[in-house]
């Protein structure tokens, strides 16, 4: 699974980062994540940030900042 | 209700006596804490379901192709109910520009955004009363609006970085729509979210207010930067600029300011410096803007900013 977590590295990037490490830890899945901070790419996919995009789809994009619960969900939906 | 809880606090739970300054100051505290966390919470989850109607991408889309002034006006009172994370303002500015939003309208927006919301609004209500959220509310807007048309008649596109021009956008309009009970998680979110961050800010500026207050001399501030001081306007909105903070990290200074005599021109000033000017924010609008458009930016909301001040020191 690839997973990218888009952001130019705010502090609500990094929590959505650590948040998608846990995540993967905690459903015991094996996925690369990636931070992505570059403009043109963060723009292919969403103008809000901070966003996940899980296999290509974006999950989520902007505030508020979803639980963990909720980030494990959203990749859990695409595993 | 509230009154009764915090006396019975201070006098029977705690023991202070009865009309002592520390037993009136913890009351003071008491009430004033619960107060204001709960018109934060009242309020902030509120704004939060108003907000899941306005997406960027909604926001985007009613403002592309907008003619000025109405443009301008509908940014500025968009920024106010349009979610976004402030790491958020350079891909903002190019998906507006890149969708037909004019350059000044764009503007408008993100100068009221980071400026004008709820959290600001609700500590000023709580704690100078609702005609001083209202002036700033008010004020804010206008800055925005008004800045943002100065900027779209300079006509000053060409130092528009020459990358948001040429930015391929992804498909962003396949949001899924929300049903309400979307909207109730997100703003559940969004409350705990806000109140985890600033909750020690509120709880400093009411200690300032219950505690400090008369402690220290209030002449000393009022000397320098006082309602006769005609610099100290100018002087607050540029001690404002290098400091980088959200609405709720800037209150305890101005509660602070205010209770030592500054003039409410001079605090609104520098409060609205500290949120809509700072340099992580030019540092980070350096990536879309080239130097002499951000040169003017920063110019002219530093003149219509310390005009602010001078207004309402004049009228107050």
């Amino acid at each position: 699974m690839e997973i990218k977590v888009l952001g130019p590295g705010c502090a609500n990037c990094k929590k959505m980062e650590e948040m998608a490490k846990q995540a993967v830890k905690e459903l015991g899945i094996d996925a690369k994540i990636d931070k992505i901070t570059d403009m043109r790419e963060i723009m292919s996919h969403t103008m809000s940030t901070p966003g996940l995009v899980v296999n290509g789809k974006l999950k989520y994009s902007g505030k508020p900042l979803p639980p963990l619960d909720k980030v494990k969900e959203l990749i859990k939906s695409e595993a | 209700m509230l009154k009764d809880f915090a006396a019975h606090m201070t006098y029977s739970v705690i023991g202070l006596a009865r009309g002592t300054a520390l037993g009136d100051a913890l009351e003071f505290f008491i009430y004033d804490t619960i107060k204001i966390f709960i018109l934060l919470a009242v309020i902030i989850y509120a704004v939060s379901i108003i907000r899941s109607f306005f997406p960027p991408e909604r926001t985007k889309a009613i403002l592309s192709n907008k003619k000025e002034f109405i443009g301008n006006i509908l940014a500025a009172l968009l920024g106010v109910v349009t979610p976004f994370c402030s790491c958020s303002a350079v891909p903002l500015f190019i998906g507006f520009i890149e969708s037909g939003v004019p350059l000044g309208v764009t503007f408008s927006f993100l100068i009221s955004s980071p400026m004008v919301n709820e959290v600001a609004l609700v500590l000023l209500w709580g704690m100078f009363g609702w005609k001083v959220a209202g002036i700033y509310m008010v004020t804010g807007l206008l800055v925005a609006i008004v800045v943002g048309m100065v900027i779209g008649k300079l006509k000053l596109e060409k130092w528009v970085e020459e990358h948001v021009y040429t930015m391929q956008i992804g498909q962003t309009g396949d949001i899924a729509a929300m049903s309400w009970k979307d909207r109730f998680e997100h703003a559940k979110w969004n409350t705990v979210d806000i109140l985890k961050k600033v909750w020690l800010y509120v709880v400093i500026a009411i200690g300032i207010g219950g505690f400090i207050h008369g402690y220290v001399p209030e002449d000393f501030l009022v000397k320098y930067a006082g309602p006769d001081n005609p610099f100290a306007v100018p002087l607050a909105v540029l001690l404002g600029v290098p400091l980088y903070s959200n609405a709720a990290g800037v209150i305890p200074i101005v509660y602070a300011l205010m209770n030592k005599g500054l003039a409410l021109g001079t605090v609104l000033a520098f409060m609205m410096s500290v949120t809509a000017l700072s340099l992580p924010e030019i540092i980070i609008l350096r990536k879309v803007l080239k130097v002499p458009l951000l040169a003017v930016f920063v110019g002219i909301m530093t003149v219509a900013i310390i005009a602010v001040g001078y207004l309402f020191n004049a009228i107050l």
